[in-house]
């Protein structure tokens, strides 16, 4: 099964490279990861995606946990939550084929970011799945490139993760 | 404002952190500190000959003092050099700070002229580690590198200093407390969970105590006692938590494993709680897992959570201090006896015998040493065994009676660990009786640090188990890979000679009606003595638990004496 993870970091080095070697060490199967700024100086936020039964992602949140600089983790998947996943992708589309592709953007909220004679860039972010579906409606076109960022995370209603370390000072790095 | 050197200012937080004594090897990139040293008499520093001896003698003396062990090596081959000792540190977590020099701030990552990426080397095997390259961190450094050693689950923290950063110049503020918000470990456990256990073990008919390193990490050998003698349920030592409780003691039963006792591991699988503290059910501990303590509910109290849960289902996790939990524990848990339940195991025990019948070869045995050991010392030494045969031997059959007492490589099982881990434990201990154990293999993998020994007057009494082989490594060869004696026949020098070159007085012994003399001999010269025991070479461990296998499943010594059939282990 999938878990999201979210976890919070203090801004020093080294700290992604411990994370992410800890998960190499250990076995633990990553699906996606990504890394960013939050509300507070001084604290990254990673959110990750991993495949795995319970007990060993039970056992990647301990691990996790033992790094000096990791903060909190929570394991969000339980939890309603917002997932979010940003799409690029630039496919084959001469002039006969641009407004069928405008077309199905359209239906999946997605913007046309550049277009050229044959090719065009479109944009979407959305939750994994919605971005399956929309990657799987648009191959016949021809892909040329995608990039995906990974999914980040946030639950629902007026709690959150960083909670008791919102408004504490933290040496950056 | 006064200020002081990156160096200075290391040496000073070492004084603020209780440091009187290190083990080190100069080198380029941590010369500034070493210029600084002379300015600081009360630290005393120890030359070793190879880093790694100075990283083990750190772990030596963490073991025996309960302080943290402090090794110093410059940058390069010298830091790599110390990444065997600091893993050992971090699989037995021992807490020592291994302080390295780095090149200039400007040549790393240029492949400066002895630069490795160390901090990046030793991140798996350290508890936290740092590259200092700005002067204004080094004291927050420092302080957060002991905090971090010391506390919750000991460990080896690492501190790099670039070269230029130990020359550049600063105020000297040592921080009182540290700022480290994503550590705070967890020593008092849940009362719920603890009540939960008391009730267990009230209710248990056939409970036992596994008792781990923690113990003697968490100083609780005497809660353990307490806890134990008030509940009447019998105690078992892990390798690691050998001499956490007197071994005369009438619930002692001793260690299981691999190379456990037949009594030990049959009451793992017969009890019906397990109250295991401060271990972690290491694979030579459990054998095959799903085999292992099928009829027990499982206690599991350990500082670090990560590891409640890791090997074993657990029926009650506490996540605490082995002192506090058991102070907790032995409160509210009941008054109780476990004599049919002893008994029980004793009579497991009574029918086997640790004698060995004599070899027809005229050799004699290891045991026979081990027998002396105990018989001659009473208890009052330390003991450091290096890996191996040798090491299975003394743990099973020297009777450890205080903490601290038997001090080994365990998790890493690192050869050549026994005589630098000595130097840390006399130097912990100068006025106490220290005994480093090791075969022909290990001792000659550090044999350098005699040097050390004679040029730091450490009266260190040395005993090498000569079998000519890697026994170890030909036992399994015997048992489980056709007698093919592959690479592990050995040569070995003239020890004695070896021995004399240094100035350090030994003796051979090759009969076994002079063990006892030369272990006399020893403990009567004033200094340090080396004793080479050249046994018969084709002994095994037993009793033995074959690899992956489960721990019903033990084959026993067929030249041991004095065996009663017994119904073969369920």
């Amino acid at each position: 099964m999938k878990h999201t993870l979210v976890a919070l970091l203090r801004d020093q080095p080294g700290v992604l490279n411990r994370s992410v070697s800890l998960f190499r060490r250990r076995g633990f199967n990553i699906e996606s990861l990504t890394v960013g700024h939050t509300e507070t100086p001084g604290i990254s936020r990673m959110t990750l995606v991993v495949d795995g039964d319970t007990t060993s992602v039970e056992q990647v949140i301990k691990q996790l946990y033992k790094l000096i600089d990791v903060l909190k983790v929570s394991d969000v998947s339980q939890d309603p939550n917002v997932t979010r996943d940003l799409l690029l992708v630039k496919v084959y589309a001469p002039p006969a084929k641009r407004s069928e592709l405008m077309q199905l953007a359209d239906i999946f909220g997605a913007k046309i970011v550049d277009v050229v004679p044959d090719a065009m860039m479109i944009e979407l972010s959305g939750s994994p799945e919605q971005l399956d579906r929309f990657v799987d409606l648009i191959r016949p076109f021809g892909i040329r490139e995608l990039v995906r960022t990974g999914c980040v995370a946030m639950t629902r209603g007026a709690s959150t993760v960083s909670g008791p370390y919102q408004n504490q000072e933290f040496r950056a790095a | 404002m006064k200020t002081l050197t990156g160096a200075q200012m290391m040496c000073e937080a070492l004084i603020a952190e209780g440091v009187d004594v290190m083990f080190g090897y100069p080198g380029g990139a941590i010369m500034p500190f070493y210029h600084a040293l002379p300015e600081y008499p009360q630290l005393r520093h120890i030359l070793v000959r190879h880093e790694q001896a100075a990283g083990h003698a750190a772990e030596g003396y963490a073991r025996t003092s309960g302080k943290v062990g402090v090794c110093v090596a410059t940058s390069g081959p010298g830091a790599t050099n110390l990444v065997t000792a600091i893993a050992d540190a971090m699989m037995d977590s021992i807490p020592i700070v291994a302080i390295t020099g780095q090149v200039v701030t400007s040549l790393i990552g240029k492949d400066g002229f002895q630069e490795t990426d160390v901090t990046g080397i030793t991140q798996p095997i350290t508890k936290h580690n740092y590259l200092v390259t700005d002067v204004r961190d080094l004291p927050r450094v420092f302080k957060e590198a002991f905090h971090i050693a010391r506390t919750g689950r000991p460990g080896p923290v690492l501190i790099d200093v670039a070269k230029d950063t130990q020359n550049a110049r600063g105020v000297f503020e040592y921080p009182e407390s540290v700022d480290l918000p994503g550590y705070k470990p967890n020593y008092d456990g849940n009362r719920r969970q603890i009540k939960e256990a008391a009730n267990l073990l009230n209710q248990a008919k056939k409970p036992l105590i596994m008792a781990g390193h923690g113990i003697l990490l968490g100083h609780a050998s005497v809660e353990l006692r307490e806890f134990a003698e008030k509940t009447g349920i019998p105690v078992i030592t892990t390798l690691l938590g050998i001499s956490c409780i007197p071994e005369d003691h009438p619930l002692s039963l001793g260690m299981p494993g691999m190379h456990g006792w037949v009594h030990v591991n049959r009451a793992i699988q017969e009890c019906d709680v397990l109250f295991t503290i401060g271990a972690r059910f290491d694979d030579r501990v459990t054998g095959k897992l799903d085999t292992f303590a099928r009829n027990a509910k499982i206690i599991h109290v350990d500082i670090d959570p990560a590891e409640v849960g890791k090997n074993v289902i657990t029926a009650v996790p506490i996540v605490g201090d082995a002192k506090r939990v058991l102070e907790n524990l032995t409160e509210i848990v009941n008054a109780n006896e476990h004599s049919e339940w002893l008994n029980h195991i004793r009579d497991i025990q009574a029918t086997r015998s640790k004698r060995q019948r004599d070899p027809e070869s005229g050799m004699f045995t290891p045991h026979h040493v081990y027998a002396e050991f105990t018989r001659i010392m009473q208890g009052e030494f330390r003991v450091c065994t290096d890996v191996g045969q040798h090491q299975m031997w003394a743990a099973q059959l020297i009777e450890y009676m205080k903490p601290h007492t038997h001090i080994t490589s365990g998790g890493l099982g690192t050869m050549g660990f026994a005589l630098p881990a000595a130097m840390g434990v006399q130097v912990a201990c100068p006025n106490e009786e220290v005994w480093a154990i090791a075969g022909d293999g290990g001792f000659q993998m550090n044999l350098q640090e005699l040097a050390t020994v004679v040029q730091e007057s450490l009266p260190l009494k040395i005993c090498i188990i000569n079998n000519g082989y890697l026994g170890m490594v030909r036992q399994w060869q015997e048992l489980f890979h056709e007698r093919r004696y592959s690479a592990t026949p050995m040569w070995s020098p003239d020890f004695i000679k070896l021995a004399d070159a240094y100035g350090i007085p030994g003796v051979r012994v090759e009969r076994a009606e002079d063990v006892a003399e030369a272990i006399q001999q020893a403990r009567s010269t004033n200094g340090p003595f080396l004793i080479e025991f050249v046994v018969e070479r084709e002994v095994n461990v037993y009793p033995m638990v074959a690899p992956g296998a489960s721990i019903s499943d033990m084959f026993e010594d067929p030249n041991e004496v004095e065996i009663e059939d017994v119904v073969a282990v369920k």
